[in-house]
């Protein structure tokens, strides 16, 4: 999230001091982003430096600390952001995938109880986003809200996708050197399992080759 | 806890020997009054099994199901039949609406079956039907419907009267992303505002996400779980 374009957005409704422009900041991306005053001082003195804003007259905080005004040069940069869609490489590189990667890559990981247990952490936060909406709120606080679980759900259907891919690729594998007919492969994943299945437990699949049809069938 | 549902040990094997087909292999689930469960899962994993036992059209091969306190493996057929007019509402992915009913005699239709006097299971009806939003569709008949009105008619029936359990096997299947958010508002109130006890079988993560607890069903077994939640402001502080 870019603060410095978030400041100068509100700087365009007219003169803001430092603690106004925090408050407002945080309305406006419903407290998903909270800002403790040091970053918005910081980022305001860059952008001074910059030329996009400047001390506006009037009076000062208590702390000595003046209103500040958006530039022209300010506006025009403010506007370049707005038509320039954001591009996926400027975000922070994906844990996850790496993550998933290298525990391919690791002997000794259970890539099936991984993926298991990020589904359910990840079907959490998607809970948890659902009951916020439910909540309702201002519109700008609710596209938010959106797209947070737009990211969740295309994050459970990608370990879903990964999932399958996984199975096929073993599958592929062991079925040239395994004999391990589906059926003795059933067996031995019902009696892994205990009456219950805790959170995040999964059969311990990586030396079962899982050859029934339906667990590549996952629909979509 | 007032447990609605209670599913213990739960085994369903379809044919035998070779064949046999495991579609359920020991699940436990118990749902008290108030609570939506999502059940997700590959496709063959058990799901729509599971809901069928539940809702006493299937018998297990083994475990027991107890609703509302009455195990169906002690209950005759006729009391079987008895508590799923009365107790259990089920709404399938097809609707099973009758096509030569109107949308208020599709969901008055259990209640007549049950003895409700006519007149009476009307009234019902009507206000299942307002209470699914479609109050002015009593009178039309399922084929002159679009699919989400249809799905609130299936809803409504299985609402109506004095419903304790609510089951539905992909209730949001045919639908567009934002009825089918509807529809899961829908269960969500009657779970918060009448007690009902109700379990969804969807393969939409978003649709899922409404339900309280999300289990995870892979060859018949449950092999995870989601929620209960935790507090609101827990998230807020986390997601950064
Ligand atoms: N009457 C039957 N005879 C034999 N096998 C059956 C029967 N009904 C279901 N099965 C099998 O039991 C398993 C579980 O089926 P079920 O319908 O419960 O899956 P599901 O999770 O609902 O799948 P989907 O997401 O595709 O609806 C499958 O392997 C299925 O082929
Ligand atoms: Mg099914």
């Amino acid at each position: 999230m870019s603060i410095k374009h978030g400041l100068l957005a509100l700087l365009r409704e007219g003169p803001k001091y430092g603690y106004q422009l925090r408050g407002e900041f945080e309305a406006a991306t419903g407290a998903t982003w909270p800002l403790n005053i040091g970053q918005v001082y910081t980022t305001l003195t860059r952008l001074e430096r910059d030329g996009l804003v400047r001390a506006a007259s009037g009076e000062a905080e208590a702390d000595g600390r003046s209103m500040y005004e958006i530039t022209d040069a300010g506006q025009d940069e403010l506007a370049k952001w707005f038509e320039t869609p954001v591009t996926r490489e400027s975000r922070p590189r994906d844990e996850l995938a790496i993550k998933l990667a290298l525990a391919l890559s690791v002997p000794g990981v259970d890539v099936s109880a991984v993926v298991q247990r990020q589904r359910m952490a990840t079907m959490q936060s998607l809970q948890e986003l659902t009951r916020l909406k439910r909540g309702g709120g201002e519109i700008s606080w609710l596209l938010v809200l959106e797209s947070m679980i737009f990211g969740a759900e295309a994050e459970i259907r990608w370990l879903d996708h990964c999932e399958a891919m996984l199975l096929r690729h073993r599958t592929a594998g062991t079925t040239r050197t395994a004999g391990t007919t589906p059926a003795a492969a059933t067996t031995r994943v019902a009696s892994d399992q205990g009456r219950t299945a805790g959170v995040g437990e999964t059969s311990s699949t990586t030396d079962v080759p899982d050859q029934q049809e339906h667990h590549t069938g996952a629909k979509k | 806890m007032n447990v609605i549902l209670d599913i213990r040990n739960l085994t369903r094997t379809h044919g035998q020997g070779e064949q046999a087909v495991h579609a359920l292999r020991g699940v436990d689930l118990a749902v008290p009054a108030g609570e939506l469960v999502a059940v997700m899962g590959p496709s063959g994993s058990g799901k729509s099994t599971l809901l069928t036992c539940a809702g006493g059209l299937d018998q297990p091969t083994s475990g027991e199901v107890l609703v509302d306190g009455n195990d169906l493996a002690t209950l005759s057929r006729n009391a079987v039949a008895a508590l799923r007019r009365r107790r259990i509402g089920y709404v399938f992915q097809d609707f099973n609406l009758i096509p030569a009913l109107t949308a208020a005699e599709n969901v008055a239709l259990p209640l007549e079956l049950d003895g409700t006097r006519s007149r009476t299971a009307h009234k019902y009806a009507e206000a299942a039907l307002a209470e699914v939003a479609i109050g002015d569709l009593a009178d039309r008949f399922p084929d002159d419907m679009s699919g989400g009105q249809r799905q609130r008619v299936a809803i409504a029936r299985a609402i109506v009267g004095e419903r304790r359990l609510l089951l539905a096997d992909e209730p949001t299947g045919a639908l567009d992303s934002e009825t089918g958010e509807a529809v899961l508002q829908l269960l969500r109130d009657r779970c918060d505002q009448h007690g009902i006890a109700g379990v969804l079988v969807t393969h939409d993560a978003r649709h899922a996400a409404w339900a309280d607890r999300v289990v995870y069903l892979r060859d018949g077994v449950l092999v995870g779980q989601s929620g209960p939640l935790s507090d609101a402001d827990a998230l807020l502080q986390e997601s950064h």
